[in-house]
């Protein structure tokens, strides 16, 4: 662990954000703002805004992994995905909204890595929100102009006889990357290989874990 | 026509393929304030009172500035609010005086909020 202070940091393993007892800032005066005017205009009410902050915080990238392992063991569902990954996943049971999602399986030849450079487009619906590096100036910009230094940066090295492939995203697509299933699992079923998976796996910033 | 140096043909949050810093990897957990953010923006849209190109539209128009001084969540509560403006579903007069309620009530975001949940 690179924290030593363990007293200050969440169940996830990160510090905690100021939160509810920090000064009020303009901008969260403005959300209370708004959200209170939408419910007096009949727009929304509190508990679908509840609702709404449920869902979202229970997406998490354990249902891309389920995605990911069933393309592993499934031929037909590998093919469907291929062919239409927003309805092959709505089929598994996801909401995964309006916009087209695209699969990008890995080769031994061929690595590929999702960005958003103009915004922060990510597969949220199957990933859950974005985490911060995504977002940030660094990942933006660089990784279409040095992929496999700023893959090196994750920790993650590819050979040169790899092709690196740079899907950058838009508003109305996402992707999500199939990651080479790993060696030594031939016998694993889809359950037992989806916790191989790992987020950063799915957007091309790392690899599954070791079995 | 002579391209001018300080044009490069593209806005400031077109940011693909320069040069930048290492990749940051701190990470913070979402307050629930930025979750209502999230929260409202779905909702508002799904209910067709903006879309995701006209959110976009407003991002960019803040400027290089307001991505070095606003956090994520600070530049999308203002695109929402921007968007709901135009959409007519509050004038700049009601958010203005609901702004110096919710301000009214407490020092911090516990107590200025009211809604439950």
């Amino acid at each position: 662990m690179p924290h030593d202070h363990h007293d200050h940091l969440s169940p996830s393993g990160h510090p905690f954000r100021k939160d509810n007892d920090e000064p009020l800032t303009y901008w969260q005066t403005m959300e209370i703002a708004i959200r209170e005017l939408l419910i007096e205009k009949g727009v929304t009410t509190a508990s679908e805004i509840a609702r709404q902050v449920d869902a979202m915080d229970a997406r998490n990238p354990a249902m891309g992994a389920s995605v990911v392992a069933r393309y592993w063991t499934d031929p037909d569902f590998a093919a469907a995905l291929l062919e239409d990954a927003s309805a092959a996943t709505r089929q598994m049971g996801f909401d995964i909204g309006p916009m087209k999602l695209i699969a990008l399986p890995n080769t031994p030849m061929l690595h590929d890595m999702v960005v958003c450079t103009l915004c922060s487009c990510y597969p949220r619906n199957l990933l859950g929100l974005p985490p911060d590096w995504y977002k940030s100036r660094a990942y933006r910009s660089r990784t279409v102009k040095e992929p496999r230094k700023t893959l090196e940066e994750f920790g993650v090295t590819t050979s040169k006889e790899v092709e690196i492939r740079v899907h950058d995203s838009t508003a109305d697509m996402r992707y999500i990357v199939i990651p080479n299933r790993p060696v030594g699992t031939d016998s694993w079923q889809a359950d037992r290989l989806a916790g191989l998976v790992t987020r950063d796996s799915m957007i091309g910033t790392g690899l599954p874990a070791h079995p | 026509m002579t391209k001018s140096p300080s044009f490069d043909g593209r806005r400031w949050h077109d940011m693909g393929g320069e040069l930048a810093g290492p990749i940051p990897d701190d990470q913070h957990d979402f307050a629930i304030w930025e979750k209502r953010v999230d929260a409202l923006m779905t909702i508002a849209s799904n209910k067709g009172h903006f879309t995701v190109d006209g959110l976009r539209r407003v991002l960019e128009d803040m400027g290089e500035d307001a991505f070095e001084t606003m956090t994520y969540c600070e530049r999308w509560i203002a695109a929402v609010n921007q968007n709901l403006i135009e959409a007519g579903v509050y004038s700049t007069a009601a958010l203005a005086t609901k702004m110096a309620q919710v301000e009214a009530r407490g020092a911090t975001y516990g107590e200025a909020t009211d809604a439950p949940g």
